[in-house]
């Protein structure tokens, strides 16, 4: 089956790989978003969106990381430093970030901040960041190159990104623009499209099964409508490797 | 109308139990001089509100803060800072710990002389349940919405690196961000400006005037301090220096290997620090 859909997705018969799988996957996250600002961090969801804008989102706005906006080009279009990030773009909510997870759990609640006890964390990490205010504020999808129960889990030990439960309970200011999106992993897609706002399992990416998924989460998944991840079609692979990622600095992020 | 001082008379002004905000962003344009100045001092029990980088790493390992309030603390190219996870991991500090966000809105809330500033930034994560000190505020018109009620977070000191600044305190930035250095400024009592050079203020205007950042309103004194970012960046007129602060890192990892980090970078002037780097770098290349 698996290979049946290769051959009708890439004509060139090469063997597809999970990072490429993944990179796919995270400019699906993108589909139809228009003119906002994308905020990919991390490896694989940068590729994404670059990808992403090369093909079925060209109104996406990237920046280099620093103070500006530049185009497919590499052109300077526009200047966003931290401050206006924060004091406009943020609360404006024409954006969509895709942030990283040290923990997630079953509403989307996202951990960056510390491992342990607040107070005296066993590990401390970034800080909450822009977690918080990005969650109640716009979409907001994740990336974890390693799916895991120790990443998945049944309750963060700091809540830096907000789920859907707790957006819920702080009212009205914060759940009106709450929008957790997706979050994409090395093994799967899952979104939070059930009637709790629990996750659901959206797709397996290629060679995983939905029981490997399962193992590797530490809480139930709805998988009453999981698909396979799409694999990425002829015109895509080329531009994955030959334009967004020639040096292949996605494998060493999803290794094959 | 001259206010050129030294780092260390800088660091001469800071008394204990001080709140003092430092401008910067991560492991880029931090007023390092200034914090090296500190680190020579007997200041201790600081406050600090930073968009946190190596001076956090360096003021906590040196024992000088009892509370931080912080969104994150990075060195960018290297996600954590070791001596600040020790700091947090042994229970050595205390810290309010906000939203990148609510960092901002404190300070201008602070900047305007306001009480507060209402945000959605907080709502539903820890940043409320770990400072049970804050309240939300309910919208008097027909929304009704219940927003979070950012306090001001108001500076005795701030300390801030710039490119270029003129002896009577006018500075300028030269790179592609101001970060929130004019916010720091305005929200503190007293603003101390390092710069990679002092000139005249009428070359301040060989770049936009939109890239002065600061009027000498907000600031009380200049240092001149070329290189005084280093090791985070001073776009354009440096980058971070990767390889010095990947030997930070492994040095401050290392308890055995940290004193001596210590007694050969830190223990002299900002002199013999810049000339010791110096010699880093020649031996690396």
């Amino acid at each position: 089956m698996t290979t049946a859909r290769r051959s009708e997705s890439s004509d060139n018969g090469d063997d597809v790989t999970r990072a490429e799988v993944a990179v796919v996957a995270c400019a699906e996250l993108f589909r139809d978003a228009g003119e906002i600002v994308a905020s990919p961090m991390g490896l694989i969801p940068s590729l994404g969106a670059k990808l992403a804008r090369l093909t079925f989102a060209p109104g996406l706005l990237l920046s280099d990381g620093e103070a500006y906006l530049l185009d497919a080009d590499g052109q300077v279009e526009g200047w966003q430093p931290f401050k206006k990030v924060l004091d406009v773009v943020v609360p404006h909510g024409t954006r969509h970030v895709v942030m990283g997870a040290n923990q997630i759990d079953r509403f989307g609640n996202q951990n960056i901040s510390a491992i342990g006890d607040h107070a005296r964390p066993d590990r401390q990490l970034l800080g909450v960041r822009g977690a918080p205010g990005n969650t109640v504020n716009h979409r907001t999808s994740y990336w974890t190159p390693k799916h895991s129960k120790r990443v998945f889990v049944d309750a963060v030990d700091v809540v830096s990104g907000v789920g859907y439960d707790n957006a819920h309970k702080a009212g009205q200011a914060a759940s009106r623009f709450h929008d957790v999106h997706r979050v994409v992993t090395n093994l799967a897609v899952l979104d939070f499209d059930t009637p709790d706002r629990s996750m659901r399992l959206v797709s397996v990416h290629p060679g995983v099964s939905v029981d490997e998924v399962l193992e590797q989460t530490s809480f139930p998944l709805d998988t009453s409508r999981t698909t396979e991840t799409r694999l990425p079609d002829a015109e895509e692979l080329r531009l994955i490797r030959e334009v967004v990622d020639p040096k292949t600095t996605r494998d060493k992020e999803v290794p094959s | 109308m001259d206010k050129r001082m030294t780092a260390d008379e800088v660091a001469a002004e800071l008394r204990d139990g001080m709140t003092i905000g430092i401008g910067g962003w991560g492991s880029r344009r931090k007023p390092m001089a200034l914090i090296r100045a500190i680190l020579r001092t007997d200041v201790k029990d600081l406050t600090v509100v930073s968009y946190g980088g190596p001076d956090v790493g360096l003021l906590a390992a040196a024992g000088k803060i009892r509370k931080l309030v912080f969104g994150f603390v990075t060195l960018d190219s290297v996600p954590f800072d070791p001596h600040f996870a020790r700091a947090r991991q042994s229970g050595a500090i205390d810290v309010t710990e906000y939203d990148e966000g609510m960092v901002a809105a404190g300070l201008s809330a602070a900047v305007k002389r306001l009480p507060f500033l209402p945000m959605r930034a907080g709502l539903g994560s820890d940043v409320v349940t770990t400072n049970p000190d804050l309240r939300t505020v309910t919208s008097p018109y027909a929304d009704g919405e219940e927003l979070l009620a950012v306090p001001a977070l108001r500076l005795d000191v701030a300390l801030v690196h710039l490119n270029r600044a003129d002896a009577r305190g006018n500075a300028q930035y030269l790179g592609p961000d101001p970060y929130f250095d004019d916010d720091f400024a305005l929200a503190a009592d007293r603003c101390f400006v390092s710069a990679e050079r002092v000139v005249d203020t009428a070359d301040l205007s060989s770049a936009p005037a939109q890239s002065l950042l600061l009027n000498r309103g907000a600031v009380t004194g200049v240092v001149a301090a070329p290189h005084g970012a280093h090791f985070t960046s001073a776009a354009p007129d440096y980058g971070r220096d990767e390889a010095f602060q990947r030997h930070y890192v492994a040095c401050a990892k290392d308890p055995e290997a940290w004193p001596s980090f210590v007694d050969r970078f830190l223990s002299g002037d900002e002199t013999t620090y810049q000339s010791e780097v110096t010699r880093f770098q020649e031996a690396a290349a």
